[in-house]
């Protein structure tokens, strides 16, 4: 078996410091309430909120270099970011533009693109479908004669908040990656899910388009931005767990029934015991993928597909379980817990199920079928 | 000193350890006595007492280098109890003087340690033990059984819990002891389990007399001492710091790999989900080691602890199930003592009956998820209604 380095797992000084900043303005600006009403039709939240953490927190530029205008953090700051964005299950598009996007701008070393995306003036998103996965995306978007693109792609997120669009394109020798505004695209808002994380469908009609990757490097910069989604949305996932058995917690500890408080039968207390170590092994596994993404580590394939493979379904059952033992009212449309299910429910399927990474993972370690 | 400069600093004392003492032509235990005296026995210890006070982490650092002269070790596995349970105690609870006499041999395994804590009436509720200690002058008289004790046959001290005042409610009134096993009322019998093997014994304890030179702590303070003993237990059973695929999922991929006819579709994906499973709480333990380094075991090793069972449970009977045809066959039901015990040690069978008690020995996963959802979660106690009565007038 392979050797594995030894990468600090906790969070440091800085990390926590920046998940002070984005908390705390979270808890101003980042009401539940608000974030349901994008299941009403009002998304003027994400509108509101993206431009305060892209620019006065520097988010949209926190993976960019400072020689570029960015933050210079790593992934390992990145992840701290998502875990509070999950805990608010917040509408911006910071996973899908300042971490997707931005990674793939940088790999192209497009400087006016990145420029954009650092300053918040621009958001990108990379075209796909959400469920894709680093080892599985495809794409049917073709460049005609003409150098323009034709074909659709569905279930985008990130999109509709999205100035531009960075959109793989097959050719003989792999994938182009080419520059898109979505002034040339037709955008079909999707009723989602997850409506804190909209999808669009996307259709290209001879849409001009500007070559950002060529075919020698494309496939492996999608895969890899993919691939550092993937690490990172273990994170994401975390911070939703964490939400969901902090609130059952507190209200367990309130609420009464049979003359008890209901946080002291142990059927519940066991149940929430079960949470709490799957919370915090969810934590060390979406530590460890931040890290190894952070230091390019060899091990990081099998760090990125062990986090999802185990995230994804601990972020899902914290969710279940907060409707659950919130009894009736964790049913009803005004408490947030439904804002925290759909988010994890859809996140388990976003860059590829469990099943997947489980057989991604049987090729790494050797455990084949 | 930066964390560099220590490890230069801890080569440099290795060197000169091995100077002193070559372990090409010094006699084993002279050279472990001469490790500990160096201080590079457990360099988070005190200095004086085999350490050098500086953090946990840098014990890698020693070890490494004494591994790479080829210097002979303190075999841990055969003196676990010492290392993991008794030697943290003494080390937090004990005079300097008991210090001074017992860690050192403690360490390099002249002196092996057992404990006697579980009682036949008191497993889970440890408190409502009932082994008698009276005082006696300058000695305590124990009378009781005890039971669940592993290298009793072998041991020459045991860290002992007794009641040495049944008027006070069952918490108060407890008193810790290193017990003399060489003592003529000690009266030791093995333990049959099922796996057919008497990994454990059950200790009779009649008239044993304890010099109060050999108290830990204070008359009725013995349940704070044992408690830490118990939180470094499951710290030492659910911890560590192991590479990857070590312990039974590392035995269950063995087989998978080497026997391509044993594998299903459904096998594949329960031993891939394992297999995370294991991974993740190999992390879990190595993050949980991290925070530890600069600080002491709280609550959180029983959660590694109460994940360690559950796979070692469900890798152990994955195994079985594999094996088909050869899954119905069992090494040897002979009654034997061993003196090392390892969970993934002999054949599937074993491994399997053997997981059974890996949820029930050092807490219960039961009463580790209660311990997580109290002292974590901060949720209401359960109803203990014999937490306020001398323990004399409890129900038995």
């Amino acid at each position: 078996m392979s050797e594995t380095r030894d990468l600090n797992l906790l969070y440091t000084d800085v990390e926590d410091s920046l998940r002070d900043s984005v908390r705390s303005l979270l808890t101003d600006r980042c009401p539940a309430e608000r974030v349901i009403g994008a299941y009403d039709g009002d998304d003027s939240l994400g509108r509101e909120l993206w431009p305060t953490l892209a620019n006065d927190l520097g988010l949209a530029g926190l993976l960019v270099p400072e020689s570029m205008g960015g933050q210079g953090a790593s992934a390992r700051e990145a992840a701290v970011v998502l875990e509070e964005l999950g805990r608010f299950a917040a509408p911006v598009p910071f996973l899908t533009s300042a971490v997707i996007a931005t990674s793939i701008a940088l790999r192209a070393q497009h400087t006016e693109a990145v420029r954009g995306l650092v300053d918040g003036t621009a958001t990108a998103a990379l075209a796909v479908p959400f469920s894709a996965g680093p080892a599985t995306f495809g794409s049917d978007v073709l460049r005609t004669e003409e150098d323009l693109l034709r074909g659709s792609v569905s279930s985008v997120a990130g999109a509709l908040d999205a100035d531009v669009l960075l959109v793989p394109v097959p050719t003989e020798d792999g994938f182009e990656v080419h520059l898109v505004a979505v002034s040339e695209v037709q955008m079909t808002p999707v009723v989602s899910l997850d409506m804190s994380r909209p999808l669009a469908d996307i259709d290209f009609t001879d849409a001009e388009c500007t070559l950002l990757i060529d075919a020698t490097d494309g496939t492996a910069a999608v895969r890899d931005a993919l691939e550092l989604g993937a690490a990172l949305l273990a994170s994401e996932q975390v911070g939703v767990a964490e939400w969901c058995l902090e609130s059952t917690v507190a209200y367990l500890k309130e609420r009464r029934q049979f003359g008890r408080i209901v946080g002291g039968f142990q059927a519940i207390k066991h149940r929430l015991a079960d949470l709490w170590v799957e919370l915090e092994s969810a934590r060390a596994a979406a530590r460890y993928a931040a890290a190894t993404a952070a230091e390019g580590d060899p091990d990081r394939q099998v760090a990125v597909a062990l986090a999802q493979a185990y995230c994804s379904g601990a972020a899902v059952r914290a969710a279940e379980d907060c409707v659950q033992l919130h009894g009736g009212i964790g049913m009803t449309w005004e408490h947030p817990a439904h804002l925290y299910l759909k988010r994890a429910k859809a996140d388990q399927l976003a860059f590829g199920a469990a099943e997947g990474h489980r057989a991604t993972l049987a090729g790494l370690v050797d455990l084949p079928a | 000193m930066s964390d560099d400069e220590v490890a230069a600093d801890l080569r440099r004392r290795v060197a000169e350890l091995l100077r002193q003492h070559d372990p090409a032509t010094t006699d084993r235990l002279e050279f472990l006595r001469g490790r500990f005296d160096a201080g590079l026995a457990w360099v988070h210890y005190p200095e004086g007492l085999g350490g050098l006070g500086l953090p946990r982490a840098m014990q890698s650092v020693v070890d490494a280098e004494l591994e790479k002269a080829g210097a002979p070790d303190n075999d841990p596995r055969r003196i676990g109890i010492g290392l993991g349970m008794a030697a943290p105690t003494i080390l937090a609870f004990g005079t300097k003087e008991q210090q001074q006499r017992f860690l050192r041999p403690l360490w390099t395994g002249e002196e092996v340690w057992c404990q006697l804590f579980s009682e036949p009436g008191a497993g889970s509720d440890l408190a409502a033990l009932a082994t008698r200690a009276v005082r006696d002058g300058d000695t305590w008289v124990v009378n009781g059984q005890k039971v669940w004790t592993s290298v009793a046959h072998k041991a020459r001290w045991a860290i002992l819990v007794a009641r040495s005042d049944p008027d006070q409610p069952k918490h108060a009134g407890l008193t810790y002891f290193v017990c003399d096993m060489t003592d003529p009322g000690v009266d030791v019998r093995p333990l049959r389990q099922i796996t057919g093997e008497a990994e454990f014994n059950e200790v009779f304890l009649t008239d044993v007399r304890i010099s109060d030179e050999n108290r830990l702590g204070a008359v009725g303070d013995g349940w704070r001492v044992a408690m830490g003993t118990l939180m470094n237990e499951r710290v030492a059973i659910g911890g560590g710091s192991a590479p990857r695929e070590s312990g039974m999922i590392g035995v269950v991929a063995d087989t998978w790999r080497k026997r391509p006819e044993v594998r299903t579709p459904g096998t594949h994906d329960r031993l891939l989900r394992l297999w995370v499973e294991a991974e993740v709480a190999r992390l879990t333990g190595k993050r949980l080691q991290q925070k530890l380094a600069s600080g002491e075991p709280g609550p959180e090793g029983s959660a590694m602890k109460l994940t360690f069972a559950r796979l070692a449970q469900e890798l152990s009977g994955l195994e079985l199930e594999l094996l088909g045809e050869d899954g119905l066959r069992y090494s040897d039901w002979t009654m034997v003592r061993p003196e090392i015990v390892e969970f993934t040690g002999r054949d599937a069978g074993y491994r399997y009956l053997r997981a059974k008690g890996n949820s029930i020995e050092g807490g219960t996963s039961e009463v580790l998820r209660n311990i997580i959802a109290e002292r974590v979660l901060g949720l209401p106690s359960e109803r203990r209604d014999d937490k306020d009565v001398p323990w004399k007038d409890l129900p038995r």
